[in-house]
């Protein structure tokens, strides 16, 4: 394996669609609840603990060899609200896309022949990971990076927050995301024994809420 | 039928988005990239060439909005195309990024159009207005065209910049309005000509009658030429 595969998967310009995506950050900023960087880093530090810990527990179980499938359905447990598992699928089907270019694998093509229109997108990131060579752990760590660094980005757009401040919140919550990381990896050690409910399964309601209005708003700069 | 990827790559360099044909052995659609400043008549020349080619080709379209669903709501209410031949892409306030960096979503609602309402002969796929360095990325469309107005001033051509320059077709709209905003047409047309060398320049009015001809002959060529090159 090369570690150096962790930088093209984590990079925010791996071209898999999350761009268009704020987290909730979007309905976050029009609700006054996010209005600088010390919001946005609490923001980013409730979505990192739920969302962002039930997302790495999915993608270190996938990258463990898990069954990805199986996974999906967790993540469908998970994710109570329509408008965040239809994302979820879109971004998953957008992963798979650039998963396959830069790490083909018998494994990718086979979950993207059972789910044609996108699995979770955790769970089909931890699978590129494998693909990639990479471990568990790593995967962990992209999927929780990931989790608040969209939102940081989307911030910066939505508020012309200064792109150093929003950056520096990501720098303050790099031990949370050692957290995240560790325990969403031991979490998916413990399928073997404790099968798939092992899996963290942390919620963040408010985030549930906000994305099934924001998907009905009729003018918004994100696509979640 | 002949896959090019069997000899050599003959029409690689013509066509740059994924292969021409699909995994069923059936020709996919050509793809037209619409990209160029805010308000030029990108969504307008979309409308008008489906008004015009829709009886002759089978076409479908994808738009790139910013932050609304307005074009594709325009296009639709226009009822250019039956309303589930018009899909919307959402950008996360960055067409470029979307048409260019990562094409992800909109290979998707390409791809999508294909299965539901296909066999298709084109996908027009419109940018969201951008700046003059906008272009589609190669992976997703086969050829582009740039609008630019002859409102945005006469200098366009003249700065360049790689829509000007590199697009397979630059669109020169609004040739009706250069009397009253001071415009020289043969002067875009000259700079335009230095910019882009032998690359075509289509000046249109799309108000007038059939205004969209010129674009829509170019089309058309495009058309014959993709058929032909991946019969």
């Amino acid at each position: 394996m090369t570690r150096a595969a962790l930088l093209v998967l984590a990079d925010g310009r791996f071209p898999a669609g999350g761009h268009a995506h704020s987290g909730g950050a979007e309905p976050a900023v029009r609700a006054g609840r996010v209005t600088d960087s010390t919001s946005l880093e609490t923001f980013c530090r409730g979505r990192l603990h739920t969302a962002g810990l039930v997302a790495a527990g999915l993608a270190a179980a996938a990258a463990a060899g898990h069954d990805p499938l199986a996974l999906d359905e967790a993540a469908d447990a998970r994710t109570p609200v329509p408008a965040l598992r239809s994302t979820a699928r879109k971004l998953g089907r957008q992963m798979m896309r650039a998963a396959r270019a830069s790490w083909p694998s018998a494994a990718l093509d086979a979950l993207a022949a059972a789910r044609p229109r996108g699995a979770h997108q955790p769970v089909v990131l931890g699978l590129a990971a494998r693909s990639a060579g990479l471990t568990p752990l790593d995967a962990a760590y992209a999927v929780a990076y990931e989790n608040i660094s969209g939102p940081a980005t989307a911030v910066v757009r939505l508020l012309s927050l200064d792109p150093f401040d929003a950056t520096a919140v990501l720098a303050r919550l790099a031990t949370d995301v050692d957290r995240v990381a560790a325990a969403a990896t031991r979490a998916a050690d413990r399928i073997p024994a404790e099968g798939y409910d092992a899996l963290p399964a942390a919620s963040a309601p408010l985030l549930d809420i906000t994305a099934e209005a924001h998907a009905a708003w009729p003018v918004r700069l994100f696509a979640s | 039928m002949h896959l090019d990827h069997q000899d050599g790559f003959p029409e690689r360099h013509t066509y740059s988005a994924a292969a021409p044909v699909r995994g069923d052995g059936t020709r996919r659609a050509l793809r037209i990239g619409l990209g160029g400043p805010v308000g030029t008549g990108k969504t307008a020349t979309v409308a008008a060439l489906c008004r015009v080619l829709r009886e002759e080709f089978s076409i479908a379209v994808v738009t790139n909005d910013i932050y609304t669903r307005e074009d594709a709501e325009f296009l639709r209410r226009e009822a250019v195309l039956p309303t589930e031949r018009i899909v919307a892409v959402e950008t996360g306030a960055c067409p470029h990024t979307a048409i260019r960096d990562d094409i992800s979503a909109n290979l998707e609602a390409v791809e999508d159009l294909e299965e539901s309402v296909g066999p298709l002969d084109l996908v027009l796929v419109e940018s969201g207005g951008d700046n003059l360095t906008a272009t589609f990325s190669k992976g997703l469309v086969d050829a582009q065209i740039f609008v630019i107005d002859t409102a945005g001033g006469d200098d366009i051509p003249r700065k360049g910049g790689p829509g000007v320059t590199t697009a397979d077709l630059l669109v020169v709209n609004k040739t009706d309005l250069a009397p009253y905003v001071g415009v020289d047409l043969d002067g875009m047309a000259r700079d335009a000509k230095a910019q882009r060398g032998e690359l075509p320049v289509a000046f249109t009015a799309l108000k007038q009658p059939d205004g969209v001809k010129p674009v829509a002959d170019w089309v058309r060529a495009q058309l014959t030429h993709w058929t032909t090159a991946t019969a």
